[in-house]
């Protein structure tokens, strides 16, 4: 739905093999000849039974006083009190708590614009050039971010795509990790998720390149910097005696589906224009991230098959914000239109169940009901779709990763906080036992060592 | 025709007269710090409130309305916000939340530049805010200049109180202003202050000589001009770092008669700035952000010092803020540190207080966290900040005499699922539009088949 699902499953298949035959072509963590390739492993866990809770399963059912069973690092059954527990699980009484999918966030800068934000470690935008295609933001990613602990712990955020920022046209590559502590990027890339391409439209980028007396210097020179690059990568991908370049592989990718376009667009009318250029250069956008004024272009976002990646309210923070309204994540579901609730900020990534709550309650007011079942999906499935690693993560399904959070009351009231969250089946989080909380080595030996958060 | 009378009706609106009214039957937080009281009634006549709580009737002739199945609070009062000095923040031409290319700095007087029509005044109106405090940022110096307090009222009558602090800053970037480190921004400010002193002194025998009198020019409810700014040249002594106009705004801070609020977060600094009060004893000094407070939390006590903090701070943002924690709040009020959540500026909206305050009860039910109970969350967006904004007992507080500032919630004010339904200011209600609203109401539907969008309106 979101992406090429032929083009993943090829992807996938190649995961195995020991070479590319195209040798010169980095589309996906699990191509053949992967570079930088995820050594993630998934840590022990116990065969583990979460009965009475209320279990939003973000595949569409409620079940109140539910039963979740996990074990070996997947979801094994999902049901209501009448499932049989299996012999050789643990029983974890939930009465009175909720189980959802672990929160993804399709939009954050952890580790690339990681705590303490200084300069020495400010490496999320590559503002020389307005084009970028060539980095990688894993390459910034700083494993010891304290922020991950943060989202981990406060928000039940079990996967996260981590993108370039905003300062370019094109970015370069985004990262999809699983939230577990790592010495290395290499250790949280999840397995087998694709690349994505950062784009942006609008204010950003002719402003950072116009203050500096280049192009683009406007929101015209903004698509004829784009709609060039395009065409040269578009020549490079059909030329069968191409030299490696590294930015230009990653629009070919972008080019044969294998890679998705994260585009950071405000406007309504600059979305409209991008999914012209998407279609005059034949690519296809999978969300368009901060598009705060989607609300006035629901049911084209509906038609083009493309989410839009939302905050709940913020509002004003810059002119092409000026048309936010707290309505837009419900008129988007109103239009059957893919809402995703991100966050692209280190302290909204710890809140992105309350967002969406918020977000709900204003729909509400202008008649537009959102279930609890369907307002997980904005903070968990659909985000999966959007990064292409809904087969893998983003529901309580059998067979998927047993990314889970046992919530100490609903996640969509300002009173409830995580208490347990595991991923793959492994418990890395409990508010109930202090030891069972990550600390970076950034915060070893500090004032605030281990402290609650 | 009946249309055009109608719009220039709604475009010049009447002077809204306050209204008499009782609301009865609902579940009232007085925002004292109490637990909410059921099946409560609040009575506002002229303009204040007069009763609330339980046991109490609708005087005769007082419009009721009833508060079954919803709640009454104080109006919100919002601390530290750059409320009014911005419509698009990041639009540069529209913002004045700072001026580092003045050559002024502690003069600086952000009341006359707030302006009620803004949009993040109505937008905060609709949330709930009545109240707030505005502030300038730091430009140049490490003195931002002088913050007002507002209500939020829609009417021109914005301010309540020009020059009501001055606004220090004493941290990590208050020492990259004042040159370069913390040790220049601590020399600059006694300097600072000392020539303040020097000025009110030395000036005060020659003063009348160019002006009509030495009385303080009132304004109103508020730190008078000294007088000293409206008489005399310019020119000061060569040795000084003050301009004329500066020293002179410094004056009533080093009398003891205008809060100094202070931005410190980590800890060293809290005890630097605490240390400030033993050289300059009359300091009225207001804490702002201390992240790192719970680490010092006695000290602040015993100095007795209140303090403006953000709820939900838990990252190491700066090296200042290593001890970041979402407990920080809940540790100090323990210790017994008067504190309001404030710090409302930029992104961290005047609505979001419901919600960090809610966080903060959240945070108290986690093994090892210190938070709020409810009463006292409520209490750290409402009476406390009015407390520390010197207007204890006059706002955020449902109480016989204070102002008339009401809000009807739908549900518990602290829950996401919640919002106010009427907002009184003054005993007036509000009206709750904005560019917002209207937005919305344009696109519930997107039906351009008969007109483009532009004619619905």
């Amino acid at each position: 739905m979101f992406r090429n699902a032929s083009a993943l499953a090829a992807v996938l298949l190649l995961g195995a093999c020991a070479s590319d035959t195209k040798g010169d072509r980095v589309n996906s963590a699990s191509d053949g000849a992967v570079p930088y390739a995820s050594t993630y492993k998934v840590y022990p866990g116990r065969p583990t039974a979460l009965v009475g809770a209320t279990v939003l399963d973000a595949a569409g059912h409620r079940f109140d006083s539910g039963v979740v069973l996990f074990r070996d690092g997947k979801v094994v059954a999902v049901g209501g009190s009448d499932m049989a527990i299996p012999e050789g699980y643990d029983r974890l009484d939930g009465t009175g708590k909720y189980v959802t999918p672990g929160v993804i966030d399709a939009h954050s800068h952890l580790g690339d614009y990681p705590s303490p934000g200084i300069e020495a470690n400010s490496d999320g935008n590559e503002a020389t050039a307005p084009t970028t295609p060539d980095v990688w933001a894993e390459h910034s990613v700083w494993p010891q971010d304290p922020g991950f602990t943060r989202a981990l712990a406060n928000g039940g955020v079990t996967s996260l795509q981590i993108l370039p920022g905003s300062a370019n046209l094109m970015g370069g590559r985004a990262v999809t990790v699983k939230n577990v502590p790592s010495l290395t990027v290499q250790g949280m890339k999840f397995p087998g998720a694709p690349y994505s391409l950062k784009m942006a439209c609008g204010e950003n980028p002719k402003r950072v390149y116009g203050g500096k007396g280049q192009k683009p210097s406007t929101r015209m020179g903004n698509f004829a910097v784009n709609r060039q690059t395009w065409l040269d990568a578009k020549k490079y991908a059909a030329d069968p005696k191409r030299d490696r370049d590294l930015g230009k592989e990653t629009l070919a990718g972008v080019l044969d589906g294998t890679i998705l376009v994260q585009n950071h667009c405000y406007r309504a009318d600059e979305m409209a224009l991008v999914l012209d250029m998407a279609k005059e250069m034949g690519y296809k956008v999978a969300a368009f991230h901060h598009a705060v004024e989607a609300y006035k272009i629901a049911d084209m976002l509906r038609e083009n098959n493309v989410c839009s990646a939302v905050w709940a309210d913020w509002y004003g923070f810059k002119m092409e914000a000026y048309d936010a309204i707290p309505e837009n994540a419900a008129l988007l579901y109103k239009a059957g239109a893919c809402v995703i609730i991100h966050s692209d900020d280190e302290n909204g990534i710890q809140r992105l169940n309350q967002e969406a709550a918020k977000a709900r309650a204003d729909g509400r007011r202008i008649g537009v009901d959102i279930p609890d079942e369907k307002l997980i999906e904005w903070i968990t499935i659909n985000a999966a779709k959007d990064m292409g690693v809904d087969k893998q993560t983003g529901s309580l399904e059998p067979g998927k990763m047993a990314d889970v959070v046992l919530w100490n009351g609903s996640p969509f009231s300002v009173y409830s906080r995580p208490e347990k969250v595991w991923i793959d089946g492994a418990l890395m989080f409990d508010a109930l036992d202090p030891k069972r909380r990550p600390v970076s080595d950034f915060e070893l030996g500090q004032p605030g060592e281990g402290d609650v958060k | 025709m009946k249309r055009w009378l109608l719009l220039a009706t709604a475009l010049v609106a009447a002077p809204a007269l306050a209204q008499d009214f009782a609301i009865t039957n609902a579940t009232v937080a007085l925002g004292d710090g109490s637990a909410p009281i059921e099946g409560g009634t609040v009575v506002v006549q002229g303009g204040r409130i007069v009763a609330a709580g339980i046991g109490i009737a609708a005087p005769a002739g007082v419009t009721v309305i009833d508060g079954a199945g919803k709640w009454v609070t104080p109006g919100l009062f919002a601390t530290v916000t750059d409320l009014g000095l911005w419509d698009s923040q990041g639009v540069e031409e529209s913002n004045d939340t700072s001026a580092s290319k003045s050559p002024f700095n502690a003069a600086l007087d952000v009341a006359p530049a707030i302006n009620p029509d803004a949009q993040p005044i109505k937008i905060a109106r609709e949330g709930g805010v009545t109240r707030a405090s505005v502030s300038p940022d730091n430009g140049a110096s490490i003195f931002a200049g002088q913050g007002a307090l507002i209500d939020l009222g829609a009417d021109p009558r914005v301010i309540t109180r020009a020059r009501a602090f001055q606004f220090v800053n004493l941290g990590e970037s208050g020492g990259k202003l004042a040159g370069g480190s913390r040790a220049a921004a601590q020399a600059l400010f006694r300097n600072a202050l000392r020539e303040a002193r020097d000025f009110g002194g030395r000036s005060r025998p020659t003063m009348a000589k160019g002006s009509a009198s030495a009385t303080p020019a009132n304004t109103g409810d508020d730190i008078p001009v000294d007088p000293r700014l409206l008489a005399g040249g310019g020119e000061r002594a060569s040795d000084v770092l003050l301009t004329h106009f500066d020293a002179a705004a410094l004056v009533p801070v080093v009398d003891g008669r205008q809060p100094l609020y202070v931005a410190v977060e980590r800890a060293a600094d809290i005890r630097s700035a605490l240390a400030l009060k033993r050289e300059f004893p009359k300091l009225d000094m207001v804490l702002v952000g201390a992240t790192e407070g719970w680490l010092v939390a006695p000290d602040i006590a015993a100095a007795r010092v209140p303090v403006i903090a953000m709820a939900l701070n838990d990252l190491p943002a700066q090296f200042e803020k290593l001890a970041a924690t979402q407990s920080n709040i809940g540790r100090m009020k323990a210790a017994g540190v008067k504190v309001a959540i404030g710090m409302f500026g930029g992104d961290n909206q005047p609505r979001y207080a419901p919600q960090e305050a809610g966080n903060l009860v959240a945070v108290g039910k986690l093994p090892g966290a210190s938070g709020l109970t409810w009463g006292e969350a409520l209490a750290a967006i409402t009476s406390i900040p009015a407390e520390i904004s010197g207007m204890g007992g006059k706002a955020g507080v449902l109480k016989a005499g204070a102002v008339g500032d009401v809000v009807i919630w739908d549900g518990d004010p602290l829950e996401l699922s919640s919002a106010p339904m009427k907002v009184f200011i003054d005993g007036v209600e509000q009206p709750l539009d904005n560019h917002q609203s209207r937005l919305k109401q344009r696109y519930r539907d997107l039906d351009t088949s008969v007109l483009p969008k532009a004619y619905d309106w």
